[in-house]
């Protein structure tokens, strides 16, 4: 059991990081990435958030659609996890501001992410049970403030670097994701071999 | 006045490409193209998405509220998302095994529901239907020629069928992850050097079309402090 977590957990954050492998995520990732305060706070607001819509979704699927109306979860996720954001950032509001003040600014901007919507729906089609569709969430999460925090760093190095002017701006910026995904393509076969 | 609704059609082929100019949609630009087949399919399933979406939200934009405009708009796509997904299912499982989650994610693609609040909730149904099959050819041919250089070079084929003598020269990283990536970012220099229009700079709420979803009141100060 333990065995098995610890491997969902590590092919989460590395071999299929969500960011640099199975492509979601992408806006923020490449929008809010240029300095390394306001990555960090991203990635700790969508661990955050995919942590909760994970908590919410899940039963909601298991108990209430499954098995007569699974067809509905791609709308009925998407209005959970809208809603329950908004509630979350109410409730921090009002209650503990300081939180609220850090992390708020990027609560709302995580609703429509493709990564928490695609956390829990690939948490439902993997077929984990609670424990562990938590765990992976925590590690795609946890992968998405890695791969934030790593491109802050090279987006730094970026800034006065000369480009090829119809390079500059996007087409760069993508290219310098291209090779830190490179780097994490040598965690393929992290997994396979993790209890060999 | 039919020049008008030809460019309303050309507008998103090349004008406006949502993937190339706009950058929009970047997830499953990224995600799709690794075969012709399935950028294809992915293509096909976002413009019936759109077309259907712009439609109906054209023909209730005097009927929603303005408050609760954003969440009936997301009922609405996410509602022709799961007919799409229903259909794909039923009739080509094949194609709905390999798109796998980002089929759904169809939801969330910035370019529906960006055409949903920039043009269907403020035209009529007709024009709103020609926006999005020309939003939608665009993305199709934006996913089909990124999918068609990484399947030539990455693996020496298209759409399954292979190159005799590209067999022995592939480059087969162009068909990972990195390459997604790096063919997606030499695409919109090129476009941007013959297009002779200025690349994008930057990604951020501000070109956001769901930057209203986030902020309804449009707090641009909040904005421009998460993404300068």
């Amino acid at each position: 059991m333990l065995k098995q977590l610890v491997v969902i957990m590590m092919a989460s954050v590395l071999v299929n990081n969500y960011v640099l492998s199975r492509f979601l995520g992408i806006c923020p990732f490449l929008g809010v990435s240029k300095k390394l305060n306001q990555a960090a706070g991203m990635g700790i607001a969508v661990i955050f958030v995919m942590l909760v819509a994970t908590a919410a979704t899940w039963p909601i699927y298991t108990y209430v659609l499954y098995p007569d109306y699974t067809y509905l979860e791609t709308i009925v996720f998407i209005l959970v996890i809208a809603a329950l954001v908004q509630f979350v950032e109410i409730v921090l509001k009002r209650f503990i501001p300081s939180l609220h003040r850090s992390l708020g600014v990027y609560l709302p901007l995580i609703t429509t992410n493709c990564a928490v919507l695609g956390v829990a729906l690939n948490n439902i089609s993997d077929g984990y049970g609670f424990a562990a569709s938590m765990v992976s969430s925590l590690g795609c999460g946890l992968g998405f403030l890695l791969a934030m925090v790593l491109f802050a760093g090279v987006r730094g190095r970026m800034e006065g670097a000369d480009v090829p002017k119809p390079f500059n701006g996007i087409p760069i910026t993508l290219i310098a994701a291209s090779i830190v995904s490179m780097s994490f393509y040598g965690f393929a076969g992290v997994v396979d071999n993790l209890f060999a | 006045m039919k020049n008008k609704k030809l460019s309303i059609l050309l507008n998103g082929l090349i004008n406006e490409n949502p993937v190339f100019v706009l950058v929009l949609g970047t997830c499953p630009t990224l995600a799709t193209t690794t075969s012709v087949v399935s950028a294809l399919a992915m293509g096909i399933a976002a413009l019936a998405v759109l077309v259907c979406s712009n439609a109906v939200i054209s023909m209730l934009r005097k009927v929603i509220p303005d408050k609760v405009r954003i969440p009936s708009y997301i009922v609405i796509i996410a509602g022709f998302v799961t007919i799409v997904q229903m259909l794909m299912q039923a009739y080509l499982p094949s194609l709905y095994d390999m798109l796998g989650v980002y089929l759904a994610l169809i939801v969330v693609n910035c370019i529906i529901l960006g055409r949903a609040e920039m043009f269907a909730s403020k035209n009529g149904v007709f024009d709103s239907v020609l926006d999005g099959i020309g939003m939608g050819i665009g993305f199709t041919l934006a996913l089909l020629s990124m999918a068609t250089v990484r399947e030539v070079f990455g693996n020496g084929s298209w759409a399954g069928f292979a190159i005799p003598f590209l067999k022995n020269y592939t480059i087969p990283i162009l068909s990972e992850s990195p390459g997604g990536f790096f063919v997606f970012g030499i695409m919109i220099a090129l476009v941007s050097k013959l297009g002779k229009k200025p690349v994008k700079q930057e990604i951020s709420c501000k070109g956001c079309p769901s930057a209203a979803l986030c902020y309804p009141e449009a707090s641009v100060n909040k904005e421009s402090e998460v993404a300068e």
